[in-house]
């Protein structure tokens, strides 16, 4: 078995393959490892459509996207392990080596790489995070959890259910459940505003009854050795409870869709940089990590709102591998990308004056009838409106950027000219 | 008359257009932003559709599940009859992604087929074997 690589992508989900692919395509020998059984990732098990849109301009569900990105693999021959898992990696940048120890059911073994693009996604936030107290017995799931129960292995995971969260991942699981005949009882959300887009409000609320309650929270979960009932309260406007709301609702589960976190222990442990608003590390434009050689793409390096980002970011990595190991490293002058007004996060976090560059970028708060704006470049695009739900993505030209000095700031203001 | 209220999902945008229905027609749609958003208020009055997905039963395959979608939108009325036959249907491994399950499924003139393909169970697959790097070439 062949121990050295250019490059060795961890994660075999579309951030991973998109990557694999890429870097096959320019030349470089790759080994991707996989920790389940399976490539594809999460999309497997997320059957709905609003895949692909981006990167093939069709309407996918997320098993035919995944298997998309499979037969790109089969095609240009992306050589892969499965249910490989990555017990830690050592870098050594003064040779331009990284180490990776594997574990698999065939043995333990070392690899080599030139180049490692760390594409392990994210895991879900449990119960103690969500700030739920109670008893912890049968019927509490995440959203990724009972998804799989249900779509890949046909298990109900209960009757009566509510969904804590209305991000997309609780809207869409909440119209999954109301589908197979389960009784939805609500999908609660803390803050005023729910967290997914209106299309997934109207398509997996308004048309099977489901209510949302805006404001509210799960306080406690009460049962005994099954969830019986869930304790829900209103909350302020500075998410404190409002004391005399209480209320019982009987149900036997409840289902946490209370966010996703990337999953980075593996560079933690190396000691890249961390990006506290993202969760995951801070990158330059080739999405390469503070430790050189190590690039990281997908939601192990921010949570994206569409797999197709994911794929984008997975060929960008491939590209910044690519040049790393014809260049022997990525020697550009990076200037910081800030964050100003109503903006939550901003990816990449250090850009190049003389490359083409892509910008994601979240805001804190709804607003309507603003502006993205970048002062040192003199930049705008008008947003009719703008939500935390909805991650903006911009593209700027290596033109444009070649008036920044030291770097620049994003901020969404008010767009004044309009009307 | 009828007051039927939306939000717009045509854009992120979400105007809130109203449209009100006389004896089954529409006499007025207030609220939209763009002609895009008033068609999508009308055909949700007049003939509203929707992609359905789910999954459905499969014996002896790697998962004992196939996920499976309507190859069109179909009429949102149709959505529990639908799951109805769906229910009791199923099917054998090996299945390949866009096999057609079931054809002109209660007369939407939609076919349910297979997002996901399904092989069959691999009972060798728990027994040990040296390190594989797979390769799609053989």
């Amino acid at each position: 078995m062949k121990r050295g690589y250019d490059v060795v992508v961890v994660g075999g989900g579309p951030a991973g393959l998109a990557a694999g692919v890429k870097a096959r395509m320019l030349g470089l020998s790759v080994l991707l490892l996989e920790d389940s059984d399976t490539l594809g990732g999460i999309p497997l098990q997320c059957i709905h459509p609003g895949f692909g849109l981006h990167c093939y301009g069709e309407d996918l569900t997320g098993p035919e996207f995944s298997h998309r990105l499979i037969g790109s693999a089969e095609e240009v021959g992306v050589n892969h392990i499965l249910n490989a898992y990555v017990s830690g990696m050592a870098a050594f940048p003064d040779n331009r080596r990284i180490t990776l120890r594997v574990i698999s059911p065939d043995g333990a073994f070392k690899l080599h790489a030139s180049t490692v693009i760390y594409a392990a996604g994210a895991r879900e936030k449990h119960i103690f995070e969500a700030g739920i107290v109670g008893d912890r017995v049968s019927g509490l799931y995440t959203a990724g959890e009972a998804q799989a129960l249900m779509d890949l292995y046909g298990v109900m995971p209960g009757r009566e259910i509510v969904v804590v969260g209305s991000g997309d991942v609780g809207l869409i699981m909440a119209r999954r459940f109301a589908l197979e005949g389960a009784h939805v009882k609500g999908v609660v959300e803390l803050l005023p505003y729910p967290g997914g887009l209106t299309r997934n409000i109207v398509q997996c609320l308004e048309d099977y009854g489901i209510p949302l309650l805006l404001s509210h929270k799960v306080a406690e979960v009460k049962g005994e050795r099954r969830v019986e009932k869930a304790i829900i309260v209103k909350v302020d406007e500075r998410l404190r409870i409002i004391p005399g709301t209480e209320r019982e609702v009987k149900c036997d589960t409840v289902i946490l869709a209370v966010g996703l976190v990337p999953y980075i222990k593996p560079l933690r442990d190396l000691g890249v940089e961390v990006d506290p608003s993202t969760g995951g590390p801070m990158v330059n434009g080739f999405l390469e990590t503070s430790i050189p050689g190590i690039f990281t793409c997908g939601n192990a390096l921010a949570i994206n709102d569409l797999a197709d980002y994911a794929v984008e970011q997975g060929g960008q990595a491939a590209l910044g591998a690519y040049n790393f190991i014809k260049n022997r490293g990525i020697p550009e002058a990076w200037k910081s990308v800030g964050k100003g007004r109503n903006v939550k996060l901003a990816i990449p976090h250090y850009i190049s004056r003389g490359r083409d560059a892509i910008i994601y970028v979240r805001v804190k708060k709804p607003e309507r009838n603003v502006k993205l704006h970048i002062p040192e470049i003199d930049w705008e695009m008008k947003l009719p409106s703008v939500k935390p739900a909805e991650m903006i993505r911009v593209r700027l030209d290596a033109e444009d950027l070649l008036k920044i000095i030291d770097g620049l700031t994003i901020e969404v203001i008010p767009d004044t000219c309009r009307r | 008359m009828a007051v039927k209220a939306f939000t717009c999902t045509v854009c992120p945008i979400g105007c809130e257009i109203t449209v009100i229905v006389e004896e089954g027609k529409i006499v007025d749609v207030k609220g939209f932003g763009c002609t895009r958003g008033k068609d999508y208020a009308v055909r949700e009055v007049l003939d509203p559709r929707r992609i359905l997905v789910t999954v459905i039963r499969c014996r002896n395959g790697r998962l004992p599940t196939v996920s499976v979608k309507t190859d069109k939108p179909i009429p949102k009325g149709k959505t529990w009859e639908i799951m109805r036959i769906l229910s009791g249907i199923m099917v054998e491994a090996p299945i390949s992604m866009g096999q057609v399950i079931v054809r002109d499924v209660a007369d939407s003139g939609a076919d349910i087929v297979a997002t996901r393909p399904n092989p069959k169970s691999d009972e060798n697959s728990d027994q040990p074997h040296p390190i594989r790097i797979r390769s799609f070439r053989r």
